[in-house]
């Protein structure tokens, strides 16, 4: 039974990929419970299995055995079209290349969480506008993303993973193509949000990031190695 | 709610296209050129077999016409023995008897036909004296424009009457009035009593042979009876060293059938009964409801054809339009794998880049509709050609284009569709 208090709960979780003839096993029975309001970084070097830990915690990839429970549905079984669902709906992304829509503007992008939600946009215009503001882009909410630096990039894609309102923002890298003042700033933001209560999940290799966490889960050949609390 | 999110997925496809413009221009050329020249071909062979159609119809689509024709045995004569004199044609009998055997027959017009100058005081016109009955107008588009046309009285008199084509009267009476005078063919005066215009006769085909650019409408027309008074049966022509002469009863017979079904079932019995009473080949029968249904299956095989081209430059377009789509899917690997993270179903991103093709096949239709429906309109005004656009053609033109679209559309999306998220976001 899931845990009531925990948004996320991992359960003996194994994750295999066939390469070829042989099996990798990628995750060998990982447990990990997230309560809300937390700050959790991953870290581990690569090959230990924190970016397939990453794709299953944001419902990307289905575990090969074990349970997953997110906002306590067990999602480890569900269908491409209910994973989608669950993504839109729970969970919001930071990725390292910010990964914003080119032919979109700044607000545009903000929303585009909410068109697959099948909601009516126009009701959230002012939301979206608030979130560009939120994270200081009030002033250029019609810019593209070529018109807009890095640190300004990444902003806008915070802006847009908290559009749905998810239980859990999952953040892959954020800082990882940032210079050290606009990684400050967004870590800034991040921490912000964490003090307003929003869930956070990030994956690093860098101590000083990490180290703004209150969990930092060591991972090592598919395992949790170690957990350390900040 | 769901017109929204369409709304949204067209704004953006349109968005995604303008992003590249040259690219999007050029693969739209392809439905450009397809639907253009469906509509414009279509409609330049519309107006072709519709003119062809329109002069066919104007000879009567219920008659059968009956030309005496000079067999090709007598003209070997006539190159042995210079100066000689054949007989041929139709005769004042075949009319009596297509009359009196054929059934369903209506009107049966006999008619002769004589080159002959046309005077009046100095004027003088090269045309054609037409010796014929009552009910010529009736068997043959004719307009009385003033006065009356011939009557059975004028026949039975042999009265010296005729009536005259509005051609005609503009070229001999330039100034006068011609009801109230006289033309003079060879020494004889006839009174005209009526002026018609012809609305379409069998001379308006030049045949071979009849020199081109010979007025066509300058007829006189008088009694029958009256002709064969006149200028008899024979017609001399005087040749260097000799004559020939041609003995001809009758030139044409019109038999006006009761209805288009007789003229089929008609036509083989008066070729039968023609055939017992010549012994030579001596007459053509023209059908021209047969040549209309001959010209409606030409015109089918044509747009058959017309269709074929078309599909197959369609078909080309929707080629071009999936080449591009999935070098699209390819370069936006990573926007796909991003819209899967934040919430889109399989079928989002389907429904995105189909959108999108359909954007640029529709796109290049609207464009080819216009540009396709312009084409005839300047063909009509530069060349004098007709052309009919028929909406069909355009609904089928721009539905085609719109189903290409769907079609070559689909396979580039549901590869797309099928990217699996993660890899689509590690895709550089």
């Amino acid at each position: 039974m899931p845990d009531p208090e925990a948004i996320i709960q991992i359960k003996d979780v194994e994750k295999n990929f066939q390469v070829g003839e042989i099996e990798v096993r990628a995750l060998r029975g990982v447990d990990l419970t997230i309560t809300q309001g937390s700050y959790v970084a991953i870290m581990g070097p690569s090959g230990s299995g924190k970016s397939t830990m990453l794709n299953i915690l944001g419902c990307l990839d289905r575990p090969t055995r074990g349970q997953y429970y997110l906002g306590g549905e067990d999602v480890s079984q569900m269908d491409d079209d209910t994973l989608s669902a669950a993504r839109g709906k729970r969970l919001g992304f930071i990725f390292q290349s910010y990964n914003l829509i080119a032919q979109l503007t700044v607000i545009e992008n903000i929303q585009v969480p909410l068109i697959y939600q099948g909601v009516e946009l126009k009701d959230y215009d002012e939301r979206c506008k608030e979130l560009a503001e939120l994270v200081g882009l009030g002033d250029r909410m019609d810019h593209r993303p070529t018109q807009l630096s890095g640190g300004q990039q990444q902003r806008v894609a915070i802006a847009r993973s908290l559009v749905n309102d998810p239980l859990m923002i999952l953040a892959d890298e954020p800082t990882g193509n940032l210079d050290s003042e606009t990684e400050h700033e967004v870590l800034e933001i991040i921490g912000k949000l964490n003090a307003d209560g929003k869930t956070i999940v990030m994956v690093t290799h860098e101590d000083a990031v990490a180290a703004r966490a209150h969990r930092v889960v060591h991972m090592k050949d598919g395992i949790i190695a170690r957990e350390v609390t900040n | 709610m769901v017109s929204s999110l369409l709304l949204n997925t067209v704004q953006l496809g349109v968005k995604s296209l303008m992003l590249h413009k040259l690219r999007s221009g050029l693969t739209m050329l392809g439905i450009i050129f397809g639907v253009c020249s469906v509509i414009a071909m279509l409609a330049i062979g519309e107006g072709a077999s519709y003119e062809a159609q329109e002069r066919i119809k104007r000879l009567g689509s219920t008659n059968v016409i009956i030309n005496s024709f000079k067999p090709p045995e007598a003209n070997d004569d006539s190159g042995s023995n210079q100066s000689s004199e054949i007989d041929y044609g139709l005769t004042y009998e075949d009319a009596a008897r297509l009359q009196t055997t054929i059934p369903n027959v209506g009107d049966v017009v006999p008619m002769r036909i004589i080159r002959e100058n046309i005077r009046f005081g100095r004027n003088q016109v090269a045309g054609q004296v037409i010796g014929t009955m009552s009910a010529y107008p009736k068997v043959q588009g004719l307009d009385i424009v003033r006065g009356r046309f011939l009557s059975q009285m004028d026949d039975k008199h042999q009265r010296n009457v005729c009536v005259i084509t509005k051609g005609l009267a503009r070229r001999l009476f330039p100034y006068q009035d011609p009801l109230v005078n006289t033309v003079r063919i060879q020494s004889v005066y006839y009174e005209v009593i009526g002026m018609v215009q012809e609305t379409g006769t069998i001379e308006q085909r030049p045949k071979k042979g009849e020199a081109e650019g010979e007025p066509i409408d300058n007829n006189v027309y008088i009694p029958l009876s009256t002709a064969r008074a006149r200028f008899g049966e024979t017609i001399v022509r005087r040749s260097s060293g000799g004559f020939s002469a041609e003995r001809v009863e009758l030139h044409r017979i019109i038999a006006k059938m009761k209805d288009t079904e007789s003229v089929l079932t008609a036509e083989p019995q008066i070729k039968q009964l023609l055939k017992r009473f010549h012994e030579q080949n001596d007459y053509e029968l023209i059908v021209p409801l047969q040549l209309l249904m001959e010209a409606e299956a030409t015109k089918r095989m044509f747009n058959i054809v017309l269709g074929s081209i078309a599909a197959i430059s369609l078909l080309v377009g929707g080629i071009g339009i999936m080449n591009i789509m999935l070098a699209t899917v390819t370069e936006r690997t990573r926007e796909i794998g991003v819209r899967r993270a934040l919430g889109a179903k399989k079928k989002d991103i389907i429904t995105q880049f189909l959108i999108e093709t359909i954007v640029l096949s529709v796109g290049g239709g609207l464009i080819g509709v216009f540009i396709g429906v312009a084409t005839p309109l300047a063909v009509s005004y530069f060349t004098n050609m007709m052309t009919v656009i028929t909406p069909w053609s355009v609904l089928l033109a721009f539905g085609i284009s719109g189903l290409t679209g769907i079609v070559f559309g689909l396979y580039p999306a549901s590869q797309a569709a099928k990217l699996d998220p993660i890899e689509a976001l590690r895709h550089e």
